[in-house]
């Protein structure tokens, strides 16, 4: 649906984007991740047409947007990191002219803005004027506005930025809809997002691309070791000298106090060793029972700093 | 084109600066009016009309200076040169917007024709030229402020530059006077202010209205190349 190679934006000496390649097959729904300032959102607006790459081509459903911006912008909805709306407008009166600048025609417009209306749950709001809304419904209208006329890709920069987190899952929920229908590029500097969200993700740092993949096999690429949470009932000092004597275990910390001579603890072990065994039967042995024992994935947020931090050494 | 255009239109008026400008410029042409009809002067329309030009130097910038201006500021000039519109589309409803409102203030000022018809019986033929020299003088100053207003995203700097365009535009001819030969035909021949007393005086010279028609087409044509260029700035 979208092919994107070899994309390049300098800003006089700076690259802002610097050599990037990738795909996005019709359906999916691809996650933008990068910390502030790596590029995410000067991509998204080459993607969009709003402003020009310095090198690099894009092909939108196999139009290029040099050669045939028309085609490509007919085909793409965008919700920028502000949403951009006309604060004297009703909500009404700005889907109404933004249908009118799509040139959607009216009579499929009076169908389709009903449904869009509905989807985003802004129906009740539609004769109020923009500039009185919340910024979640501020949002809400924004994304109305990508959705008009039913574009076969929605590009969304940071769409839950300043929500309340019911409006975030909200939000999280449509997007997963939406993607049903659409292909979706989604950036966001949240984590968690990308994995309830996404099906893809590309990891941006300083303009390039430091990872792509689902965000399973990112969590399983990058764990060199496994990490359990335990609890344990026992005195602290005990404990920690028993299960650091274990071959494998590599790391111990105490992460919560839940009272006395009760405690979780975070261990880090060798990922082929099986340290849960021997655990057991050595705090069986002392008397000190395990109350809890679960495996910790390395979240996207680890892998985040660990490919971006890793990056960042190889450039010094 | 036409959604930009009605959008545009109505903000103006959903605002109080149209109201405003309005106001303030039948204040004024009205004040001159009567002056004209107190000291008995001939050819008061034309003369009103003369006056009214000089208004506009100050009226025309007020006006435009959000037309492209604020959509930069608030971000919606994304929401538009990402639709699927050409940018020379937007600015032509960018343009026509403003022009629409632009005529509206004129007619209104049609009423001192009326009143000295009804009471008098003025020169219809130089009512007309005065008015049509009037429209078209208007289409160049909205043009450059419109160019003005998409040079910045904030509107009181691009009210000082549409101001300054206009004030060049409309003394150019003095500058004339400091130049002969090949410079002073320039300058004359570009001088927007004589070609438009050639209107006041009744006289319609075709190359005069092609002018002015040119100069508005220039102003647009620059503006919808700022517009472009900014897409492609490297810095």
């Amino acid at each position: 649906m979208i092919e994107i190679q070899n994309l390049t934006k300098e800003y006089g000496k700076i690259k802002a984007v610097d050599n990037i390649s990738f795909s996005v097959e019709k359906g999916e729904i691809l996650g933008f991740l990068g910390p502030n300032g790596a590029g995410k959102s000067t991509t998204m607006n080459i993607l969009t047409g709003y402003i020009s790459s310095t090198s690099g081509t894009i092909k939108v459903a196999g139009h290029d947007i040099l050669e045939n911006p028309v085609e490509v912008k007919k085909r793409i909805g965008y919700l920028p990191e502000q949403p951009p709306l006309y604060l004297d407008m009703t909500v009404d009166e700005y889907l109404n002219f933004c249908a009118q600048l799509k040139s959607v025609p009216a009579k499929r417009w009076r169908s389709e803005k009903k449904d869009i209306m509905e989807l985003v749950k802004i129906s009740h709001v539609s004769h109020r004027l923009i500039k009185n809304l919340s910024k979640g419904y501020k949002q809400r209208v924004g994304l109305a506005q990508a959705l008009i006329g039913t574009p076969d890709v929605l590009i969304l920069d940071e769409p839950t930025v300043g929500l309340d987190p019911k409006q975030i899952i909200e939000i999280r929920k449509l997007i997963k809809a939406l993607g049903k229908n659409h292909t979706i590029i989604l950036s966001t500097h949240i984590l968690p997002e990308v994995s309830a969200v996404c099906d893809r993700v590309v990891i941006i740092n300083k303009g390039r691309i430091a990872a792509i993949d689902t965000p399973d096999n990112l969590s399983k690429m990058l764990s060199d070791f496994s990490r359990f949470s335990v609890t344990i009932a026992g005195p602290e000092n005990k404990v920690r000298n028993a299960l650091s004597d274990i071959y494998g275990v590599k790391y111990l910390e105490v992460s919560n106090r839940i009272k006395d001579d009760e405690y979780s603890y975070i261990i880090e072990a060798d990922k082929d060793v099986d340290v849960r065994k021997p655990m057991f039967n050595r705090l069986a042995q002392l008397g000190f029972p395990i109350l809890e024992l679960k495996s910790l994935n390395l979240s996207l947020e680890e892998i985040f700093i660990q490919l971006t931090t890793t990056e960042e050494m190889e450039v010094q | 084109m036409f959604a930009v255009l009605k959008r545009d239109f109505k903000s103006y008026f959903n605002s109080p600066i149209a109201y405003v400008l309005i106001g303030l410029f039948m204040f004024l042409s009205s004040y001159f009016f009567n002056s004209y009809l107190s000291y008995g002067v001939s050819d008061i329309t034309s003369n009103v009309v003369s006056d009214m030009s000089f208004l506009l130097l100050f009226v025309i910038p007020i006006l435009t200076m959000k037309s492209m201006a604020e959509d930069k500021k608030n971000g919606t000039e994304v929401l538009l040169l990402t639709s699927p519109a050409r940018i020379t589309e937007i600015v032509m409803g960018k343009f026509l917007a403003l022009y629409c409102v632009f005529l509206i203030m004129t007619g209104f000022t049609l009423i001192f024709p009326i009143i000295l018809t009804v009471f008098g019986d003025p020169d219809l033929a130089l009512i007309f030229s005065s008015y049509l020299g009037f429209v078209l003088y208007g289409a160049v100053f909205v043009a450059v402020g419109l160019f003005a207003s998409s040079l910045t995203e904030n509107q009181i700097v691009a009210a000082i530059i549409g101001f300054v365009g206009l004030f060049a535009l409309y003394t150019i001819r003095y500058l004339a006077s400091y130049f002969s030969g090949f410079l002073y035909d320039v300058f004359t021949w570009l001088s927007i202010a004589d070609r438009y007393n050639d209107f006041m005086n009744g006289i319609i010279d075709i190359s005069s209205v092609i002018f002015m028609i040119s100069l508005a087409a220039i102003f647009i044509y620059l503006t919808v190349r700022v517009v472009e260029r900014k897409r492609w700035s490297q810095g």
